[in-house]
């Protein structure tokens, strides 16, 4: 029986890292599901590549941070931040497609 | 600059100057005798139109407001006051702008200071000297810089470290008023130059920049102390409300950053790989073990924006479940039939459909495709070489599209609910962040500086 991402997850959030990068930040809520998802690659470049339709050249890397018991990815903005066709200049609602996660 | 080693004690008032913040919490800080109160003033957040127009995002009302307060408490307690990233971005008009309101804020309240301005635009011509000699790298992502892109920026501004700030405050100036700045710079400067750790002194400026966005409940408006020792530093928040946490404080240092343990800026990275966060009594935490690491070359951050073109724009909702359903064939139709009619697509016209309800948001990363909603709201966005051009195209757009009449069509009398009257608005330039790049740089304290004496609100020279 998969979960959903939100038993484990207290923090899902999406901002720019600056105007040509998009990170996502997965806190949890515990350290035994922070270890769980870090010691089985949880989140790995195949899935938020299917998540976010994004090639995997465009993963700028998947860092796990143990002192705020996170996870953090970086994409590329398939659009700069304010240039013409961009929907979200500060990238803060980015974050849905992560809600679709099961473990 | 005299040598301290015992706590030193930093203010951060607000996230950004002019977002405000309690009165009642700056008088508790106030009164814990802060050694210097920093505040960040910018970010490229907003996005490029403010640098590239050399407007700022704040409200000067209330970036007023903010100054009021804290140039009187600075004057009265004599400590130095630094301002980054002044005006938003930073380039010479959000410094003059930021500037203009200091002496308002002076001559009303008749105060006295020396004050150091430093300027931080690169211009073009040095940015391709750089360019040609291979000192210029582009960050993840960023296309790579071409003259003519570098020459068609409005403004070009270096994201400068702690060196240019400690020069003006080596000269004595009390209040520091400096263009586009790494924002952990205005708060680590005065530490560093008085032998605190600079890691320690980094992380901290990192972590102040925000204010109280990095407490629990966390706010921008709100104000947040840093204390810094010898071998850590403490946060806390005067406001009684809020508190530091671990998990808080750790989890700011993800904000905004594509790495949260090595974070890069002018001359150095901070690393955090050994980073503790330790909770103390009353809301604190202390953290340790942060470095700085600097690098082989300096190199500092430039933005620059340039204007691509102009913007108008029209905001309907469509309720009529038989044009929801095809949505996906009208707009394009509609798109085809306009370009067409004008001929837009020959000078750089371009029409851009939002569709809040469908995927507003998300645009093409937009996983949930099914057609679920009973109204959707329709941003029309017209771009051209001049707002002429952009709000003709945006004028027919609209009115081609309150009237096509697509198969199936059965409320014939019009398919927009357009919400005002004048329904089309003139939205000025449009820019882009063209430049985002690290250019190498010899003299990282080589920046203009003017220093200015005021004496009971009166400039003296």
């Amino acid at each position: 029986m998969k979960r959903s991402i939100l038993r484990a997850a207290r923090v899902i959030r999406s901002k720019n890292s600056g105007p040509f990068e998009l990170t996502l930040d997965i806190m949890f809520k515990n350290k035994s599901y922070f270890d769980l998802f870090r010691r089985r690659r949880l989140i790995s470049e195949r899935k938020i590549s299917a998540l976010y339709k994004v090639p995997r050249k465009d993963i700028l890397g998947i860092i796990y941070f143990e002192p705020a018991l996170a996870v953090k990815v970086t994409i590329r903005r398939m659009v700069p931040s304010g240039a013409p066709g961009d929907s979200d200049i500060y990238g803060a609602q980015q974050h849905a497609p992560l809600l679709n996660l099961k473990f | 600059m005299k040598i301290h080693t015992g706590e030193f004690r930093i203010l951060s008032t607000s996230g950004i100057l002019g977002y405000g913040f309690p009165e009642e919490s700056f008088r508790r800080a106030i009164r814990r005798k802060p050694h210097i109160i920093g505040i960040d003033a910018g970010s490229t957040d907003p996005g490029p139109y403010y640098l590239g127009s050399g407007k700022s995002f704040t409200n000067r009302l209330f970036v007023k407001r903010d100054l009021r307060l804290i140039l009187a408490a600075a004057t009265r307690l004599g400590i130095p006051v630094v301002i980054g990233s002044a005006g938003g971005a930073g380039a010479r008009p959000h410094l003059d702008w930021c500037r203009d309101i200091i002496y308002e804020v002076a001559r009303e309240n008749r105060l006295s200071f020396k004050m150091g301005v430093i300027a931080t635009d690169i211009s073009a011509g040095r940015v391709l000297r750089s360019l040609r000699a291979g000192d210029i790298q582009p960050l993840p992502f960023v296309p790579k810089l071409t003259p003519g892109a570098v020459r068609e920026c409005s403004h070009i501004v270096a994201q400068v470290g702690v060196e240019p700030i400690i020069k003006a405050l080596d000269r004595g100036c009390q209040i520091v008023l400096c263009g586009r700045c790494y924002d952990p710079a205005v708060f680590a400067a005065l530490p560093i130059a008085m032998g605190y750790d600079p890691g320690l002194a980094m992380h901290m400026g990192k972590i102040l920049e925000c204010a109280a966005i990095a407490a629990t409940p966390g706010s921008g408006a709100d104000c947040a102390m840093g204390i810094l020792n010898k071998d850590s530093f403490v946060l806390e928040c005067p406001n009684p409300l809020r508190k530091f946490t671990r998990m808080s404080t750790a989890a700011h240092t993800l904000y905004e950053k594509s790495d949260p343990c090595h974070l890069p800026g002018p001359g150095g990275t901070i690393n955090l790989e050994n980073c503790s966060f330790t909770e103390v009594p009353g809301g604190r935490v202390e953290v340790r073990g942060s470095r700085f690491e600097k690098t082989p070359h300096y190199w500092i951050k430039l933005e620059g924006a340039r204007r691509i073109g102009f913007r108008a724009v029209s905001i309907a909702g469509v309720r009529d479940p038989v044009m929801i359903t095809q949505i996906d064939k009208i707009l394009p139709a509609v798109r085809a039939q306009v370009l067409k009619l004008s001929h837009a697509s020959n000078s750089g016209g371009r029409i851009i459909f939002h569709i809040y309800g469908k995927d507003g948001v998300m645009g093409a990363l937009e996983p949930e495709r099914r057609p679920g909603a009973h109204e959707l709201g329709i941003i029309i966005e017209a771009l051209g070489n001049t707002q002429e051009d952009a709000d003709m195209l945006c004028s027919l757009t609209r009115s081609t599209l309150l009237h096509y009449g697509y198969p199936g069509r059965i409320s014939t009398a019009g398919n927009l609910a357009m919400l005002f009257s004048p329904s089309d608005i003139g939205m000025d330039a449009v820019y882009e962040f063209t430049v985002y790049h690290l250019m190498k740089i010899h003299d990282p304290a080589g920046f203009p500086l003017a220093v200015e004496r005021i004496s009971g609100g009166r400039r003296l020279s």
